[in-house]
């Protein structure tokens, strides 16, 4: 058989079986596909001729092992990704409005941003949260605040991505509460939250507990979801802030996939089979402005995943196999002088995401480096999504950059040098380990210090900062949060706290803090119980805090 | 009494922390050692501890910790953490007090980071100093954390009641270190990362090597415990195998036996020092060095000679007895 | 052997955004200075009995959550309770244009948004140290 012949008839092959199974179900957007001036696009286009097994092993065809063209056969002829602004902040009240105006610009799925007292378990009248509520995301301190931040919007509907990470069971208990109320049963949800623990410590820095304990709850997560809460997806594991932190694009994919694989061996270590949640593991990463290397990034991403999960941990289902993943623009590469360029480098970077194949997006707003973002940002953060999806063609096609010489070179590279980190950190013991040594937090902070040495050098060209400058003035129009917030917040609590069966709120904590005990109980139940009588978040965590104790960084200088 | 000194004594805070960065700087030497005599009466009642071991082996980790064990206690602490500054610019990251912080604000407890300004041996050359500055403002424990470099450290050593020497499994040059001698600074072992691969081994390989310097000697015990400093694991064993090694080398009469040690080198040491800048100043060295190069350069005088009359002559003028 | 400037970097509220503190810290020590540096989410009681215990002649605040106008004026005003207001506190991150002034007349003595080259700090330090 000649070289081309077998491309045309694996070709056919996939056509009659993982691409018709797919279309059979969601047939793709328009009959017919062309470019602007009506010549037709393929939808996979394939070498004329080559090596076919060299082809076939490392890039293949979309929605087939190793996923390097995509997770999906059709990809965006089928579906364009999820449009998602992650927004909130202030109160409950002014978040859910928000959302609703999201909601009527097309947007199709909402993620919520907690403000920072929240993410790290501590009630707004705690002195720790002083200054600090409602300023990144919204405040949350009971199920109350939960009711409000979704009245009016249908919970079987919509699809809720939640930024939240160590107290991610509370928030969860929360959602399942509150639909509850609204009627919809918890089989019905669907989202994800954050979960991902091993991040925050090397990158983000909302954490509470120490490792063992934080994995137990991630476990113990994904176990009630598997029984309970089958279309969420369980955790998203996350590189886009360890590249915002500094990394490489190498190792933002290296640190990522090491997180997913300590968090697998968490779940096998609690006897769960490899199939029964592998397919609920989703990734988060970020897109940066160098646009090849980042197509070539997610396409070595996927590859990588796929490898670990067939080679070390015997999946089996392909779905088990696919990296699906979130992307955020990257927020690290906004300047604040002259913020209007921000929107050039967002169109560059939702291009990057688009061509490496996410399954959802948030574009940045232009003002981001200097406040939150107000609402004419927001809107034009979106529409740069509906102009990629639907204007700029390179949805017309899967995969569109497959092939070329360059990029199938820097995956290759990319691919290579992400598995020289994987073996070292397995070498070092698993993840949590390099992060206790400080390890991953130093190879971040040498690269983020040799990225801005470049910068203070003008080796390496930020528009705007430093080439290209002018005299500026201060921008106006910026949205800041009512300076009223904190009194308002810690006034609604402390009504809550007097209006509950306080009795109750104790006992369901002090069972809490039994259960916490032994390492064989699964927490979630426990968790419902005391949000549905509104114990509030920080007095959940404080039970944890008691039992779990509390993380200490470990960063190397 | 200086107004410094008085501070001090009654604990003030910002006193003390005045009265370090005095030592430190070493610029006022005339109100450095006034501050330093009126301090001593009052010293002598801290234990002093040195903690040493290479870089990342958890060494303040550990002190952490057992700053907590030292003040269920109810004890006072206080910490000399002390890092390297640059040979070529001068600075320094001074990042051990990062993993203590968490005592920041507990008024019992003194965290202050040195940076070794040039000095060799594993501390600053004010640390001596800063210990009397301590103990004379009433902290009953003062904790010397080392560069962590290795057989250098010994300094430490001479400053000290108590060096812990903090080991770790996977450096990879483990039996190295202990066979170059850095053993010989260790009074107790702490193996610290139990909970990496490799621990026990290292333990075994510990005891082994003491078990051939004490055939030798037969020396005073030196107890092994391992610890995990992020787990919080083996640390109050840890804490009670140093408080008993404290009571044992108290009434053995080894710690006065050290103290005097300690006494006698640093005697030895201010005596070196200031001849050297006596001589330094008489000859007034610095700027008649060139003139001398040239002359022996020109082979007017070789440098014995030269040095020898010069010295002889310095000699001579000091009333010497 | 002279007066070495020794310069706190602290990161005051909750965010873990520490990239900028962190290379703050370390371009400072690159350019001869003494750098303490505390980690994240540091509350200003803390920060300010670290900067009397190491005798700091400067304190630089890291913020990007917003906080900042609660949180930089606390420092400074604690500082003065303590006795200890000749340290000279200068404050960075994502920090509007709109609150600078309102911070200096608080006390704190610059600003240094997002872009600023590492040599305007060391500038700063020179001229009032
Ligand atoms: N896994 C583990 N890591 C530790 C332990 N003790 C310290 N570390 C980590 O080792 C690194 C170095 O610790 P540090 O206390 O700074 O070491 P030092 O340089 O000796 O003072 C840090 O990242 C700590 O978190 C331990 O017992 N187990
Ligand atoms: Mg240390």
């Amino acid at each position: 058989m000649s070289k081309d012949e077998r491309f045309r008839q694996k070709k056919q092959e996939w056509e009659a079986g993982t691409l018709k199974k797919v279309i059979d179900r969601s047939p793709e957007r328009k009959a017919e596909f062309t470019t602007g001036s009506w010549l037709p696009s393929e939808r996979v286009a394939l070498p004329e001729s080559g090596d076919f097994d060299d082809y076939n092993e490392k890039i293949g065809f979309p929605g087939e092992y190793p996923f390097t063209r995509g997770v999906q056969p059709t990809m965006y002829r089928g579906r364009f990704w999820t449009m998602r602004q992650y927004a909130g902040f202030g109160t409950a009240e002014e978040s859910n409005e928000r959302y609703k105006y999201l909601l009527n610009q097309g947007q199709t799925g909402l993620s919520i941003a907690f403000d920072l007292p929240t993410q790290i378990g501590y009630d707004s009248d705690d002195p720790h949260a002083e200054g600090e509520i409602g300023k990144v995301g919204v405040a949350i301190d009971t199920i109350k605040d939960m009711e409000i931040l979704f009245d009016g919007i249908p919970m079987d509907k919509v699809s809720t991505s939640m930024t939240i990470n160590a107290p991610a069971a509370v928030l969860l208990a929360m959602y399942i509460a509150v639909a509850e109320k609204q009627g919809v049963p918890r089989s019905k949800l669907i989202g994800t939250i954050q979960n991902d623990i091993l991040k925050e410590y090397m990158a983000r820095g909302t954490y509470i507990f120490p490792p063992k304990p934080s994995l137990r709850l991630i476990t113990n997560i994904f176990e009630y979801c598997s029984a309970e809460v089958p279309k969420w997806n369980t955790i998203s594991i996350s590189g886009y802030h360890i590249r915002e932190a500094g990394s490489t694009a190498v190792q933002e994919v290296a640190f990522t996939l090491a997180d997913g694989i300590e968090y697998v061996n968490a779940a096998l270590k609690v006897g769960m089979d490899i199939d029964s949640f592998a397919g609920r593991l989703s990734f988060f990463f970020n897109a940066h402005s160098d646009l090849l290397e980042e197509v070539a990034k997610f396409r070595a991403a996927r590859r990588i995943w796929a490898k670990i999960m067939k080679e070390k941990f015997h999946a089996q289902k392909p779905k088990s196999m696919m990296l699906r993943f979130h992307t955020q623009t990257a927020g690290s590469t906004l300047t604040a002088q002259q913020p209007d360029n921000n929107i050039v480098r967002v169109a560059i970077q939702t291009l990057a995401a688009v061509m490496g194949g996410t399954q959802s997006l948030h574009t940045n707003s232009r003002d981001e480096a200097l406040s939150l973002p107000t609402e004419e940002s927001v809107r034009i953060a979106l529409r740069t999504q509906q102009i990629v999806a639907h204007e700029s063609g390179i949805t017309n096609t899967v995969d569109p950059l497959a092939g070329s010489f360059y990029v199938e070179n820097l995956t290759d590279k990319i691919e290579k040098e992400v598995w020289n980190y994987l073996n070292k950190i397995e070498g070092m013991g698993g993840m949590v380990h390099a992060i206790e040594n400080g390890y991953v937090q130093k190879e971040i902070q040498d690269a983020a210090y040799r990225y801005q040495q470049e910068v203070e050098r003008a080796e390496r060209i930020i528009v705007g900062v430093n080439k290209f400058t002018i005299k500026e003035n201060a921008p106006g129009g910026l949205l800041k949060v009512n300076p009223k917030l904190q009194e308002i917040q810690v006034e609604k609590l402390s009504r809550i706290k007097k209006q509950r069966n306080s009795d109750i709120v104790q006992n369901r904590l002090s069972a809490l803090g039994v259960a916490a005990k032994d390492p064989d109980k699964n927490l979630m139940p426990f968790i419902l119980d005391a949000v549905k009588d509104y114990a509030s978040l920080g007095e959940i965590c404080n039970v944890l805090r008691a039992e779990f104790g509390e993380y200490q960084e470990s960063i190397v200088l | 009494m200086q107004e410094l000194a008085r501070r001090v004594i009654k604990g003030d805070i910002r006193g003390i922390a005045k009265a370090i960065s005095l030592v430190e700087d070493g610029v006022e030497t005339v109100k450095k050692e006034a501050l330093i005599d009126s301090l001593y009466p009052h010293c002598g009642h801290a234990i002093i501890w040195g903690i040493t071991g290479p870089p990342g082996a958890g060494k303040s980790s550990l002190l952490d910790r057992l700053i907590e064990q030292l003040r269920q206690d109810k004890q006072k602490v206080a910490v000399i953490a002390v890092d390297p500054s640059s040979p070529f610019t001068g600075g320094a990251i001074l990042g051990d007090r990062l993993r203590m912080q968490k005592h920041a604000v507990d008024d019992a407890v003194f965290i202050r980071s040195m940076a070794s300004r040039g000095h060799l041996g594993g501390v600053a050359g004010a640390t001596g100093d800063a210990i009397k500055i301590f103990d004379a403002a009433g902290y009953d424990h003062i904790i010397i954390e080392t560069i962590g470099v290795g057989q250098t450290e010994i300094e430490v050593m001479e400053l000290s009641d108590i060096v812990l020497l903090v080991l770790v499994p996977g450096l990879g040059d483990e039996i190295q270190a202990l066979k170059a001698g850095v053993m010989e600074i260790g009074d107790i072992f702490i193996i610290n990362k139990k909970d990496h691969d490799g621990a026990d081994r290292l333990r075994t390989e510990v005891e082994y090597v003491l078990s051939l310097k004490n055939g030798a000697e037969n020396t005073t015990e030196h107890p092994i415990t391992m610890t995990s400093a992020t787990l919080n694991e083996g640390i109050a064993e840890a804490y009670s195998i140093i408080q008993s090694y404290y009571t044992t080398i108290l009434k053995n009469g080894n710690l006065a036996k050290k103290r005097k040690n300690r006494i006698e080198n640093e005697l030895k040491h201010i005596a070196l020092s200031k001849i050297k800048e006596s001589v330094d100043k008489f000859l007034n060295i610095d700027d008649r060095l060139d003139s001398w190069v040239e002359d022996v350069f020109q082979k007017k005088v070789s440098p014995y000679k030269l040095l020898n009359k010069k010295i002889n002559k310095f000699l001579q003028e000091i009333d010497w007895k | 052997m002279n007066k070495n400037i020794r310069i706190l970097i602290a990161k005051p509220g909750l965010d873990g955004h520490d990239r900028g503190a962190k290379y703050v810290a370390r371009a400072l020590k690159d350019a001869g200075y003494e750098v303490i540096y505390t980690g994240i989410r540091q509350t200003p009681e803390a920060i300010v009995k670290t900067a009397i215990q190491e005798d700091v002649d400067f304190v630089g605040l890291s913020l990007l959550s917003g906080a900042h106008n609660e949180l930089f004026p606390r420092i400074v005003n604690l500082l003065r309770e303590k006795g200890a207001g000749d340290i000279i506190v200068f404050g960075g991150g994502v920090i509007p244009e709109s609150d600078i002034p309102s911070l200096k007349e608080k006390g704190i003595r610059a600003i240094f948004t997002p872009g600023t080259p590492i040599k305007d700090i060391t500038d700063f330090i020179e001229t009032v140290k």
